[in-house]
């Protein structure tokens, strides 16, 4: 099962390969981590997307806390949460796919954000299935180059991942 | 008025109250060597490899309790510390680490004895800094020492680059400590503690299992009144040794791979298990899924991280072992498992410790004699391998930081320099090495540390010209098909003495080793004894891999 885990780090240097160490070294599998400064720039916000059962997840959680610099941990996958994704994919489109691209992009409510002589590239935000199926629906066009920068989440309403 | 990041350094380590350094200088430490210089709270003991700093860094580390010191330059220096750290990594034992490194703006350029020690090491440390802003170095070594000593024990690097500790800073030492993701549990959770105090009252054969826990946080008075109180016999770990005195009637020695039979045995049976700073190692556990089948486990650990990480706990209390230990003891009322007890007594009877004393030289009974001679009132430090097994199983510790020695590493060579570091750090006690062959010659440069700095240390070398651990292993996994595990060489380990200046003795017979014994310990200065052992014996019980620890072999 996959696990959406939020987590604050002081953003010092090596953070992130400490981090990442811990979880090769342990054998957990990371399925996607982002990174980027909170409105503190002390602060560092992680998530990861981690794949095992409850007892892997539980090791997960207790190894990250001994690293000195992480601060907090959620695992918010139970909670109510918002979670995005942003990609950019650049799809072939001659003069003839052009349109076909473009009404893609709109039925995913995705921008075209560049145009070149022979393609184009489609920003989108949504959940993982939604890029998922954006892709698909781009695949045939042939895809020439895309990048995800994998999830980033929060719990909805009164509740916080932040420090007190 | 300001002073270089170097003179800094050395301040901060006198405000921790440090007095010992060990290392060895290099090109990329040469302003903390210099500010070391003008030091006269500090001595520094120079090893002759890094290698042996670490360890005898570690070796005071454990023999004292306190947070020990080693340094190295950068490179091949800091490489050189990275087999002791991990050992004390793996052991939780508090060490600050400090590395020279190449200036700042070489960083990253492979430049001459650059490696990047941070990245070598994180996973073998608790944590680390690359210090590049010298005006942060005070604060650093605050956080170093307070890392290092604090909740689960473990090693701290602190990696200087050289242009670094030239730099002039305003000293100020700080007071307060800003570490928003470091802060240890140290009381357990009353409603747990109290769940556990239930569990003890329901329970009819318990066990506690304790570990280098107890050591680390000087719980040994609150097991043993724990102990007494439940009346449950007590197995320990091999770093928990000592934390109950062996000859103590409810002490079962070891339990595990190469524990007593009645230790094993006890856990087999036992109704509750009372985990206390141990965290069920593969080589205590061996198959899982028979270790302690029939038990409620209650895991007492300062890391929660260890609570179900191997062995799933039915009731976990997180928090340092002799705070919890103490409000155990509030919630119970002494207790009687008599029958428990004397079953137990009676597997001690039935299965004793014991090997063929016929034949030659055996090394169970140089450690049983040098046992009977110092009558336990020494410090033992010993390397790893058979002879290690042999001296946890035929010396009684009888106290705690009484056994010096590599455990969850298993690391060869450690021996020597620990005992180094164990004899400075208690001055005024016997320290015993007890080695093979083997380990003995991975450190035994060391020796010229020891005599520099005049340690009496009585030097046992269990010599059966071979890897005899190895050779056990080859026997029962590789159908008897030993490689490269016989020694061609036969080394004179009393000749090697000389050499240093000191004493040196071979004995091939317990006759030889009777008339030695007296004059190694009357000795004023350090002994080696190169003992010749029968050299097929093998380190028995066993429990062979992929079994239950009730499956033993004689």
């Amino acid at each position: 099962m996959l696990h959406t885990l939020a987590v604050l780090v002081e953003n010092n240097p090596g953070v992130l390969a400490r981090v990442a160490g811990l979880f090769s070294r342990r054998g957990f599998n990371i399925d996607s981590l982002a990174v980027g400064r909170t409105d503190n720039p002390a602060i560092s916000r992680m998530t990861i997307v981690v794949e095992g059962d409850e007892r892997t997840l539980e090791q997960v959680t207790k190894q990250l806390h001994k690293l000195v610099d992480v601060i907090k941990i959620n695992d918010i996958t139970k909670e109510p949460h918002v979670e995005r994704e942003l990609v950019l994919i650049k799809v072939q489109a001659d003069r003839a796919a052009r349109l076909e691209v473009m009404q893609i992009a709109g039925v995913f409510r995705a921008k075209i954000v560049d145009c070149g002589p022979k393609t184009l590239t489609v920003e989108a935000t949504g959940t993982e299935d939604k890029i998922n199926a954006l892709e698909e629906a781009l695949r045939p066009y042939t895809i020439k180059e895309l990048m995800r920068t994998g999830k980033i989440a929060m719990l909805r309403g009164a509740r916080y991942t932040t420090v007190k | 008025m300001e002073i270089t990041a170097a003179e800094a350094l050395v301040r901060c380590l006198e405000l921790e109250g440090v007095e010992l350094v060990f290392g060895y200088p290099g090109g990329a430490i040469l302003p903390v060597y210099d500010a070391l210089y003008n030091s006269k709270q500090i001595k520094h003991i120079l090893t002759r490899h890094e290698q042996g700093a670490a360890h005898a860094a570690s070796g005071y580390a454990r023999a004292t309790g306190r947070v020990a010191v080693c340094m190295a330059t950068s490179g091949p220096g800091a490489t050189n510390l990275v087999t002791g750290i991990a050992n004390a990594y793996m052991d939780s034992i508090p060490l600050v680490c400090i590395t020279g490194q190449v200036p700042t703006v070489q960083v990253g350029t492979d430049a001459f004895q650059e490696v990047d020690i941070t990245g070598i090491t994180m996973p073998i440390v608790k944590h680390s800094y690359l210090v590049k802003d010298p005006n942060q170095l005070p604060c650093i070594m605050k956080k170093a020492f307070h890392i290092a000593s604090t909740g689960r024990p473990g090693p701290v690097l602190v990696d200087l680059p050289r242009d670094v500790q030239d730099k002039k800073i305003k000293f100020r030492y700080p007071q307060q400590l800003d570490l928003p993701g470091y802060k240890p549990t140290y009381r357990g959770h009353p409603s747990q503690v109290a769940n556990a105090a239930k569990l003890i009252r329901k329970s009819r054969r318990p066990v506690i299992y304790a570990g280098g826990g107890i050591i680390n946080s000087n719980a040994s008075e609150e097991l043993i009144k724990f102990a007494e109180t439940i009346s449950a016999p007590v197995v320990n770990t091999l770093m928990g040794l000592g934390s109950i005195p062996g000859d103590h009637p409810l002490s079962l020695g070891m339990l595990g791979l190469h524990g007593a039979r009645y230790a094993n045995l006890a856990v087999t049976n036992c109704d509750l298990l009372i985990a206390v700073g141990a965290r069920f190692d593969d080589r205590v556990t061996g198959k899982l899924e028979s270790f302690a089948p029939e038990a409620k486990v209650i895991h007492i650990d300062i890391d929660p991280a260890e609570i179900s990480k191997n062995m799933i706990a039915h009731l976990p209390i997180v928090g340092d072992t002799k705070t919890v230990l103490r409000a155990l003891l509030e919630k119970i009322e002494p207790r009687d498992n008599g029958e428990w007890v004397k079953q137990v007594q009676r597997w001690k009877e039935e299965y004793p410790l014991t090997y063929d004393k016929n034949g030659h030289l055996k090394p169970q009974y140089v450690v049983e004699q040098i046992y009977r001679y110092t009558k336990g009132q020494v410090v033992v430090s010993t390397d790893v391998g058979q002879h290690q097994m042999w001296a946890v199983q035929y010396f009684k510790f009888n106290r705690p930081r009484g056994l010096i020695t590599s455990g969850g590493l298993g690391c060869m060579g450690f021996g020597l320099p620990g005992a180094i570091g164990a004899q400075i750090g208690r001055p005024d006690e016997t320290v015993v090495l007890i080695s093979g062959d083997g380990s003995f010659q991975m450190t035994m440069t060391e020796l010229a540390t020891a005599v520099e700095q005049n340690l009496p240390l009585k030097i046992f070398i269990l010599n059966n010209h071979r890897l005899g651990m190895v050779r056990q292993l080859q026997e029962f996994y590789c159908d008897k098909r030993y490689m490269a595990v016989d020694f061609q060489f036969d080394l004179d380990f009393a000749a090697l003495a000389g050499i240093y200046g000191l004493r040196g003795y071979t004995v091939t017979s317990a006759q030889e080793l009777g008339r030695v014994l007296p004059r190694v310990f009357d000795e004023p200065g350090a002994v080696i004894v190169n003992c010749l052992v029968d050299e097929d014996e093998n380190v028995m019980p066993m429990v062979l891999a992929g079994r239950g620890i009730d499956q033993c072999i004689d």
